[in-house]
């Protein structure tokens, strides 16, 4: 990848942008690739793809351990990884950037770490909302059994847009922290973060972001959105599975105890006692996943090629066209409405079952996600099992839109 | 007939079908044949785990014979569950036992619809042969 001057950023095209996905290539069932499941996982660039295999073919070593040339390397790599973490989130300092295996484990760092220490007593509250992936819920809820705190929900209108009026008045003096989703999975429904923290921090409350939905489609600036925490999964913003970010603010951070203990995370282990790392190292007990983290890196320079104004706004363009289109077909319902909405459509078709729609449109090659997303509260919200969803990526075209038009109309006719 | 003969019978059925989405139809087809289970009968007791659709199978033991009913709220997945009950139901539980469903495959279920998809397909096969190993144990304690 060659690297690119920050204030010239390459033309979006999207031919150009498909060409480096060889995946978008491929033939499934015979027919060429149509994947719209982003939002479970997005596909990866070239570059990301070499990063992995150039780092496994030449560069392969632990990291700050090793004072020979191939540790220092891999360290270095990992670390500059790090540096461009920071830089893609704006955060202030790269200390503040902590590697783990995903959004899963980041806000399972967070609810244990905060449940080890003494910040929640009982009667304590966390605030979520009712569009939270189901791993912004069972997190607070074993921390909620073990330390007798309670959980509150923000309730969300029938368009999927929180109610932040409910969310201002549920909060109390026993409210601790405020977790919420920055885009929803289920609904696509990009929540108002700046309006959420400052209401928080007006009651000095700290917030965490789920941002595991909201990498790939926006311009996440930790600074200006003020969050707490903030994080997000590498494998959702072009990046390899298996890696992801917390970030905290330092204060957050310094006062946390370790999540896990081990090597890379102490200064000294005697048996009696042991002392700990500074952030971030303090929690990255292990040898992490090096490459991992390098290819993450990879993807951010991918990303960060272009002008993501100009990625929104095509994305916008699909999500736009798209949802003109399946409103044409009889029977079916969009589900989640909101104003401020990403590339993400659910959708049921009355009298077909969505289990029914993914597996009749796989067979010409079409990929979306059907279930209850990880989010069955949102089902239930909505009076529905499961949806069919379609996720847009800026590798996506209106002709593979087109194509699952077709796709539904053929489920449609089969089902007559 | 015996179970053989009923999947012999199934594999000849499917290959009047060439492309998938005649496939498809037979099954969905086969699925809206299954006499209906009544909804007080959809509860959690019949109801199988694992599947991203919902299904139940309740079975009875009529002369050492086993006769099952089922449901699901997807099609396809009825489908599925219609066709194992065409072969299964009616026979006795060591019938069910040594028959295992090999014919899955010659009509090119597995390879659509294998049982990793999530579509239950195993869960539905496991739970007909679990029923079988429940009253075969139960007869013989009689």
């Amino acid at each position: 990848m060659q690297k690119t001057d920050k204030l010239v950023k390459k033309e979006f095209n999207v031919e150009e942008v498909r060409n480096d996905f060889p995946i978008l290539k491929r033939l499934v069932n015979d027919k060429p690739l149509v994947y719209l499941d982003n939002a479970a996982t997005t596909q990866k660039p070239q570059n990301v793809i070499d990063a992995l295999t150039n780092y496994y073919t030449y560069d392969n070593a632990n990291i700050h351990r090793g004072l020979y040339f191939l540790s220092e390397l891999a360290t270095e790599q990992y670390e500059n990884a790090r540096l461009k973490v920071k830089e893609f989130i704006n955060a202030i300092s790269a200390s503040e950037i902590i590697f783990v295996r995903g959004t899963t484990e980041a806000i399972n760092l967070v609810a244990s770490s905060l449940c080890r220490s003494k910040y929640f007593s009982e009667g304590d509250e966390v605030v979520i909302s009712n569009m939270e992936h189901h791993s912004n819920i069972v997190p607070w809820q074993l921390i909620r059994d073990r330390k007798k705190i309670n959980l509150k929900v923000i309730p969300i209108n029938d368009a999927g847009e929180l109610d932040l009026e409910a969310f201002e008045s549920m909060i109390t003096d026993k409210t601790r922290l405020v977790s919420v989703v920055h885009i929803s999975n289920a609904l696509g429904t990009i929540n108002p973060i700046k309006k959420i923290t400052e209401i928080a921090h007006s009651r000095n409350i700290p917030v965490l972001v789920d941002g595991a939905q909201a990498m790939s489609h926006l311009k996440v600036d930790v600074q200006e959105l003020d969050a707490d925490f903030y994080v997000f999964s590498g494998h959702k913003v072009f990046g390899p599975t298996g890696i992801g970010v917390l970030y905290g603010k330092t204060e957050f951070l310094e006062m946390m105890p370790p999540y896990q203990g081990g090597g890379d995370m102490i200064r000294t282990v005697t048996f009696e006692k042991t002392t700990f790392e500074n952030i971030p190292k303090k929690f990255e007990a292990g040898t992490p996943n090096i490459a991992g983290g390098i290819g993450l890196g990879a993807a951010i320079d991918y990303v960060n090629q272009f002008d993501r104004t100009e990625l929104s706004n095509y994305e916008d363009m699909l999500l736009k066209y798209a949802t003109e289109r399946l409103s044409e077909i009889e029977g079916l319902k969009i589900i989640g409405n909101a104003s401020e909405k990403a590339s993400v459509i659910s959708f049921v078709i009355d009298g077909i079952h969505p289990y029914d729609i993914g597996t009749i449109i796989d067979t010409d090659g079409i990929a979306i996600r059907t279930g209850h997303h990880c989010t069955q509260p949102i089902m239930k919200r909505f009076g529905v099992p499961a949806t069919a969803r379609a996720s847009f990526a800026f590798y996506n075209t209106k002709e593979e839109i087109d194509k699952l038009y077709a796709g539904l109309l053929k489920v449609k006719k089969i089902f007559e | 007939m015996t179970i053989e003969e009923k999947q012999k019978k199934l594999i000849e059925e499917f290959e009047q079908y060439t492309d998938w989405e005649e496939r498809y139809k037979h099954l969905i087809e086969l699925g809206r044949e299954l006499s209906q289970m009544p909804e007080e009968l959809k509860i959690d007791k019949y109801k199988l785990d694992g599947c991203q659709s919902q299904v139940w199978i309740k079975a009875e033991l009529k002369d050492g014979k086993i006769y099952f009913e089922a449901d699901s709220d997807a099609a396809i997945v009825k489908g599925l569950v219609a066709l194992l009950l065409k072969v299964y139901s009616g026979h006795t539980p060591d019938e069910i036992l040594s028959n295992p469903p090999e014919f899955l495959k010659q009509i090119g279920i597995d390879k659509h619809l294998s049982p990793t998809r999530k579509n239950g397909l195993a869960a539905m096969m496991k739970q007909i042969q679990m029923y079988a190993v429940a009253f075969k144990t139960l007869t013989a304690k009689k």
